[in-house]
């Protein structure tokens, strides 16, 4: 015998299922009175610094249909690298950014879309430093445990150097995580549950 | 505002993946196209998901914790049993996590949600929205008051029955820890044949998602209570790299 690990186990996952605006996006379905604004709309204001973007994108099934109940949130880093955290312990990050947005897709088009400003490169654990990224959450019906992924920015130097891009083993996987800038500050980022484009998805 | 001095970039336990459900879960019908196939990328959690938002107490309303009287009209009253929803959030190291935001939302008595693509044929109660969230306390506890949600139909098999359950969203201090999940409740008979519990792999996994009437808590003559803990993945306390 030995001594025991008291740990706990983590609480199952279950899907957030097709009404997950009740609870998360009420103002976005018209259940209006209760909540001033829906959380994580915006993520900047006019005072926020840095360079503005726009992310777009759809969410796509195996059958290459666009998800119209999915949820996704993003947290990202503010221009200079810090994150507006608690416990981010290297700086102050940009009080005029949140860094957490949320967004109900489209019930007609499932298209998302946030606006935002270009995030900074932040360190790997190993002192590497990653390239500018975006951490993406999905969840939606039928998916049981949220996906998380990253996007990355295209004509981005650093990202051949970036650690997490470095371990996927099949390079040709690596463009599923990289965005198109469709013109100038606008970003398309589509994420593939599955199929010949699946997406990166990542355990971590 | 002072900070919570936890230890820095410390990662998060690995997440068990033979405990929680997988993605593709046939007799859950939706999962088969929405599922990845391939595997995931496995990589220690950096500082992006370390870190995460965190929400002031001042976000939340007087009533956002109360579905009872949160969307009820003038002297009305939403119909259904008066239940009183408690617990703790903690880590997988057993420590209570303060600070944690919760979002629930949940169908009404009758089992239908306040939804604009719920068209199924219970009705709608003028005085219950469905919709509340709370911040725990320095101890990582919870409270709401609420209706319990009846049992629904959904398409899925020919006869799927969904059990009453309350739906969870929370966040810890850590993009990491972000979870939603449900809540059912003891000794419903439906629990055992839903196929979105039943994507969860083992029934020891299934009951930490069902929460005991507690009659010692319930508030006589008004509310009877349950009592639900909830655990989010757990931070290292060995950091030796660099």
């Amino acid at each position: 015998m030995a001594q025991a690990l008291t740990r706990i186990k983590e609480t199952p996952s279950q899907t957030a299922g097709p009404y997950v605006h009740i609870g998360c996006n009420p103002n976005f379905i018209g259940n209006s009175g209760q909540y001033e604004n829906d959380l994580g709309s915006n993520l900047i204001n006019e005072n926020t610094t840095g360079e503005r973007i726009t992310l777009t994108g759809k969410v796509y099934d195996a059958t290459g249909t666009p998800l119209k109940d999915a949820m996704i949130e993003i947290w990202q880093a503010d221009c200079t690298g810090l994150y507006p955290a608690k416990n981010e312990h290297r700086g102050d990050a940009d009080p005029e950014f949140n860094g957490w947005g949320r967004c109900a897709c489209d019930f007609d088009t499932g298209e998302y879309k946030f606006e935002s400003i270009k995030p900074g490169p932040v360190p790997f654990n190993d002192g590497r430093m990653q390239a500018p990224h975006i951490t993406f959450w999905v969840v939606a019906r039928g998916i049981n445990i949220g996906l998380h992924t990253r996007m990355y920015f295209p004509d981005e130097a650093t990202n051949k150097d970036d650690p997490v891009l470095g371990r996927i083993e099949h390079k040709s996987r690596v463009a599923t995580l990289i965005a198109e800038e469709t013109s100038a500050g606008n970003f398309r980022f589509d994420i593939h549950l599955q199929g010949e484009n699946e997406t990166v998805f990542f355990d971590i | 505002m002072t900070a919570n001095i936890s230890k820095p970039a410390a990662g998060f336990y690995q997440r068990d993946r033979t405990w929680q459900p997988p993605a593709h879960t046939p007799k859950y019908k939706t999962s088969i196209v929405r599922s990845p196939r391939l595997a995931p990328i496995s990589l220690d959690t950096t500082i992006s998901e370390i870190t995460g938002p965190r929400f002031d107490h001042n976000i939340i309303g007087e009533l956002d914790n109360d579905l009872i009287r949160n969307y009820a009209k003038d002297d009305g009253s939403p119909i259904g049993e008066r239940i009183i929803v408690y617990g703790r959030i903690l880590d997988e190291n057993g420590r209570g996590i303060p600070d944690c935001l919760i979002e629930m939302w949940q169908a009404n008595s009758a089992g239908r949600y306040r939804h604009l693509n719920d068209g199924t044929r219970p009705p709608l109660d003028p005085n219950f929205g469905g919709c509340g969230r709370t911040i725990t306390d320095a101890n990582g506890a919870y409270q709401f008051a609420t209706i319990k949600p009846g049992p629904y139909p959904w398409p899925n098999g020919p006869n799927d029955w969904r059990p009453s359950h309350i739906h969870f969203s929370l966040f810890g201090h850590a993009f990491a820890q972000r979870l939603i999940t449900q809540m059912y409740f003891e000794g419903d008979p439906l629990i055992w044949h839903c196929p979105i519990i039943g994507s969860i792999p083992s029934k020891e996994a299934i009951e930490t998602l069902i929460a005991p009437l507690d009659l010692a808590n319930t508030i006589p003559m008004d509310s009877i209570a349950y009592k639900f803990d909830m655990v989010l993945r757990g931070q290292r306390s060995t950091y030796f790299e660099n």
